[in-house]
């Protein structure tokens, strides 16, 4: 602990992204006093703070570069991650606009929330440090917490809210603990110096460090809804405005996996042996409890619910890999996660109608043949989430389980593959629906142009990062 | 360059008929036919310009794809999969023929018909193990769809059995196959999936090449289908729309018995020879329980389907004999079963049109009614019982010689499936053609018609041709055989001491009487 920063270690340039992002996030909220009824302008200035802040990810060089006394880092994966970032808050506010209009959320708060979230992940994702990790965290679930609940006059809008408030305070309870055990049986808060205590002073066996850990991995766990920690999502993502549904499930979770993979692959990665067979039961469970959840589901935003938690623990797999080749896979799965959420996100807003309706998946019956272009988007969504090719869904299965296997995880694999198999099953239950139904009633869609256009970016991303992922693939793999 | 545009050729007419209004049917089944048609023809055109006298890949394209994975699009087409792929067009254009009158839908129907036909070329010119695996996924699609929207009443329950069983299987192997990625990478320091590269390096342990060829196996195995993985066919082959049915025993099944001989087979020879009884027996179980069940159904379709559990038997039984005789009559037979059941199929389709069922019973004394309809369907039946003259003969022949050579007991198990098939087949030819014409229904049905007779006569044509004449068949995978047969042969594993006392019966045949038993074979099918 040094008494006074030292100057040097300040590095304005560094934090660029998180001066950006915050600073526009605070003019959105002043804008939004002059804004009046239409929320237009602040949609637009959120946009181009998303553009800036990827921008300034870009402006720290050489890297990687830590600052502020080794707690923040520019590195490739987090630069990749804050592209990420950005990529699916901007999706999420392009969503947004015209679902808030239908659904009457008036707030202009709410595209400063989703801003200062980004924040909340950048920080997390930058992080090289427990404290540093813990305020990132802190950013992003209160934000949420708040995103959850916006739609002030529905009960299960609120009750989304609160039910992600309380079990996510007490999972923050759980993450602090941990890495109070972990600081006080090494002595810091830094993974580095984490990391180089458990390798000389060979602290393996020390119950305290252990107790820390299996703490941290509830903390973490809840954040990335792995079951056991995952009760709190299906109700969460049913209740919350779609949007927000998509944007939790892609951006706070690729973030939450960045600090999880950090800890774990840079800090105590010397002490493999004894979470590595906790993490790999976590991971089967996500995927078995996810994807068998997932087939009784009626609701589709509830049945998205339930598969995000496989993909939770199909993530887990790289974490458990923690090879450099895993950090990659991660951030792949996650880029390719991102477009075909938001795609799939896209569609179920289109259809629904006011009220929160008209999201069954009885409701899809026979889109195929009064909107053949939608459901072929859905299909090729819902297909690449269930990791078939050509689409991204598959190579970024590849990457991660090529990875995992590289470092012998082969039952582990095995197990996954199989649940991907499982999977085909509920994702393959919409497309019956849309392709083998006959409609039921009326689908009254109006084509608004913004959803259509995240729908369109969807589809480009999806096919692209299945045909051609090679440029992808090579930025990802820089180290 | 060549093959690309063969293969993708009716994708983009699929994307092109998206573009056609939905009205306008007869444009939408004259393009279709049209992209099809044009297909075929260059496809043929690639035969004639195949040259037979060697083993090597041929029209190969190599570019880079997935560069930081090592990952190209390698295409190439030898004597294995040449006709697997001409008869890949030949079977398509036939269906989009024999489609024509699909009410629901036609413009959909047509675009998942091309789709699922540049998703099987993809398969059999794959050289790369990831661009295999891509297309070899990537074709369940347009099946699944074509199975589910434009099947019986069950077809929605039949498309996803189908879907599932067959991804379970390929999901395994994609294990087996990213870690025969890293196996090469680590001992050979270079990073690829190319199939040839991987034929001539790879050398794992034997315990872990077992595991590898029972991952492989599974999928391939599940595709065939080998009795007891088979019990989605019957489900899918009931339920799918006629030309579904065609493409899928046509085609779908031969991407099963191909992958056994482009993988099992050279990547993992001890562990195939080691596994050869097993895979013997498989067979044979399949061949007889297929004859058996196939005897009691009452359904004609499902008939058809357990035949094809059945012959296909034979075409394992065929490769896994390990010697030229039982890989060439596999090869033969994979092209034959296409023939025959698919015409046996188009036959079946053409009554279920008019009196939109197939129980047997419904039918009887078809043969004064439709008598142009009976004589098509006699020949189609002979050929799948593989009656001297026809297709099916020779085949079936050299299967049974080559298994013989190995093991006499399980030539004779696998011969009964041929006494079998005669019973059911014939079985049932009587009782739907033969017989008194009772049910009312049937005397006005009207005999097959011009555009029927254009699907199943070309088909007939074959079945002869092959089955008098098949040295322009046989001659394009001799080459390719004999290299397959020189690496895989059990000879090479074989104890030193067997080499020596000559205790074999392969070995035993020298060239000149192989000469002979060719001559002989050729004498007996123009008899």
């Amino acid at each position: 602990m040094e008494p006074i920063l030292a100057p040097d270690s300040i590095d304005l340039i560094a934090l660029a992204p998180v001066l950006v992002l915050s600073v526009f996030a605070m003019g959105v909220l002043v804008l939004d006093l002059w804004a009046g009824k239409n929320k237009t302008l602040l949609m637009f200035v959120s946009l181009v703070g998303l553009l800036m802040t990827a921008i300034s990810a870009f402006a720290k060089n050489p890297i990687p570069a830590f600052s502020f006394t080794d707690s923040y880092v520019v590195d490739h994966l987090s630069i990749f991650f804050i592209c990420i970032f950005t990529l699916s808050s901007a999706l999420t506010i392009l969503l947004s606009k015209e679902y808030n209009d239908r659904e009457g959320i008036k707030a202009g708060e709410y595209y400063a929330l989703i801003l200062l979230c980004t924040v909340g992940m950048i920080v997390l994702a930058s992080a090289t440090d427990m404290i540093m990790i813990f305020l990132g965290i802190e950013i992003v679930s209160i934000c949420l917490y708040v995103l959850a609940g916006i739609k002030r006059d529905d009960s299960a809008s609120n009750e989304a809210a609160l039910k992600y408030f309380l079990l996510g305070a007490f999972a923050t309870g759980f993450l602090l603990y941990g890495m109070t055990l972990v600081y006080g049986s090494t002595g810091s808060t830094n993974l580095f110096k984490i990391a180089e205590f458990v390798r000389t002073d060979g602290a393996q066996s020390n119950p305290l460090l252990l107790m820390g850990i299996v703490l941290l991995i509830i903390g973490f766990g809840f954040k990335v809804a792995a079951v056991p920690f995952h009760m709190w999502a299906p109700d969460v993502y049913q209740g919350s405005p779609t949007p927000v549904t998509a944007f939790m499930a892609v951006g706070p979770k690729a973030a939450a996996f960045a600090a999880f993979f950090r800890v774990f692959s840079e800090a105590i990665p010397e002490m493999a042996p004894s979470w590595e067979m906790l993490l790999c039961v976590v991971a089967v469970l996500s995927m078995f409890v996810g994807n068998l959840g997932a087939i009784t589901q009626t609701n589709i935003k509830r049945m998205l619910a339930f598969s995000s938690i496989s993909h939770a623990g199909y993530l887990l797999v790289a974490v458990i890999s923690k090879s450099s080749l895993a950090g990659s896979g991660l951030l792949f799965y996650m880029l390719s996660y991102a477009f075909t959420t938001f795609g799939a996100f896209g569609i179920i807003i289109l259809l629904g109608r006011k009220g929160e309706e008209n999201l069954e998946i009885e409701n899809y019956s026979g889109l195929a043949y009064k909107h053949p272009l939608l459901a072929l988007s859905m299909t090729v969504f819902l297909l690449s989430l269930g990791g078939l090719p050509p689409f991204a869904g598959f190579v970024a299965k590849f990457y991660i389980f090529s990875a995992a296997i590289e470092e012998g995880f082969v039952t582990l694999v095995i197990i996954a593959v199989l649940n991907s198999a499982i999977s085909f099953y509920y994702y393959l239950k919409v497309v019956v629906f849309m392709y083998m139904k006959e409609p039921a009633g009326d689908f009254q869609i109006s084509l608004t142009p913004m959803t259509l256009f995240v729908i369109i970016i969807g589809i480009i991303g999806t096919i692209e990062l299945g045909i051609y992922p090679d440029p992808i693939i090579a930025l990802t793999s820089l180290r | 360059m060549f093959l690309t545009l063969i293969t993708f050729l009716p994708i983009i007419g699929a994307f092109f008929l998206a573009f056609l209004p939905k009205e306008n049917e007869g444009a939408i089944k004259q393009t279709a036919l049209a992209v099809a048609a044009a297909d075929f023809l260059l496809s043929l055109l690639l035969w004639t310009n195949f040259d037979n006298s060697t083993h090597k890949m041929q029209f190969e394209f190599n570019v880079s794809w997935i560069e930081s994975w090592g990952i190209n699009y390698h295409i190439g087409l030898d004597g294995i999969s040449l006709l697997l792929y001409v008869m890949t067009t030949f079977l398509t254009m036939i269906c989009i023929i024999a489609s024509w009158d699909v009410k629901k839908h036609i413009r959909e129907y047509m675009m998942a018909m091309l789709a699922l036909s540049t998703g099987m070329l993809g398969v059999f010119i794959s050289l790369d193990l990831f661009m295999f695996y891509v297309f070899w996924e990537f074709q369940l699609v347009p099946m699944y769809i074509i199975v589910g929207v434009w099947g019986g009443p069950r077809r929605i329950y039949a498309a996803v059995k189908f879907f599932i069983y067959t991804a379970v299987g390929s999901l395994l192997m994609l294990v087996a196959i990213i870690w025969i990625y890293f196996h090469i990478k680590e001992t050979t320091g270079v990073a690829t999936a190319d199939i040839l590269f991987i034929t001539e390096n790879i050398s794992a342990p034997l315990d872990i090449q077992k595991w590898l060829w029972l991952a492989f196996f599974l999928a391939f195995a599940i595709k065939v289908p080998m009795f007891p993985f088979h019990t989605w066919l019957p489900d899918a082959h009931v339920e799918a729309p006629t030309a579904g049915s065609v493409i899928l025993a046509g085609v779908l099944l031969k991407m099963g018995t191909y992958g056994f001989l482009r993988f099992n087979l050279p990547f993992f020879p001890q562990a195939s020879y080691d596994f050869m009884p097993f895979i013997a027996w498989l067979s044979i179980i399949g061949i007889v329980y297929g004859a058996l069940v196939a005897m009691v159904q009452e359904d004609l379709k499902k008939l058809v389907a357990y035949s094809s559990v059945s012959h296909l038997g034979f075409v394992m039984l065929g490769i896994f004999a390990l010697n030229e005789y039982g890989i060439q009559g596999a090869l033969i037979q994979n092209i034959n079963h296409g023939i025959s059941t698919g015409a046996l199929f188009l036959l079946v389709g053409v009554i279920y049109d008019r009196r939109h069922t197939r129980m047997i019973k419904e039918f009887g004394g078809l043969s004064k009614q439709m008598p142009v309809y009976a004589i098509c369907f006699m020949i189609a039946a002979l050929s799948s019982i593989g009656l001297p003259g026809m297709n099916g003969f020779v085949g079936e022949f050299l299967v049974l010689l080559g298994i013989f050579q190995v093991n006499g007991l399980w030539a004779a198990c696998a011969t009964s499936g041929v006494i079998l098939a005669a019973c059911y087949i014939l079985w049932m030819f009587q009782r739907v053609m033969f017989l008194e014409l009772k049910n009312p229904e049937n005397m006005k049905l009207k005999d097959i018609n011009t555009r029927e007779l254009i699907t199943v006569v070309p088909l007939l044509i074959l079945i002869f041709w092959i089955g008098l004449y098949p040295k322009p068949f046989m001659k394009t995978f001799d080459a390719s055989v004999s290299h397959l047969v020189s690496k895989v042969s059990p000879d090479n594993f074989r104890p030193k001491k067997d080499h020596g006392s000559g205790g074999h019966h392969a070995s035993l045949i020298t060239k000149t009487e192989l000469a002979k038993l060719n001559q002989k074979l050729q004498k007996t099918s123009h008899n």
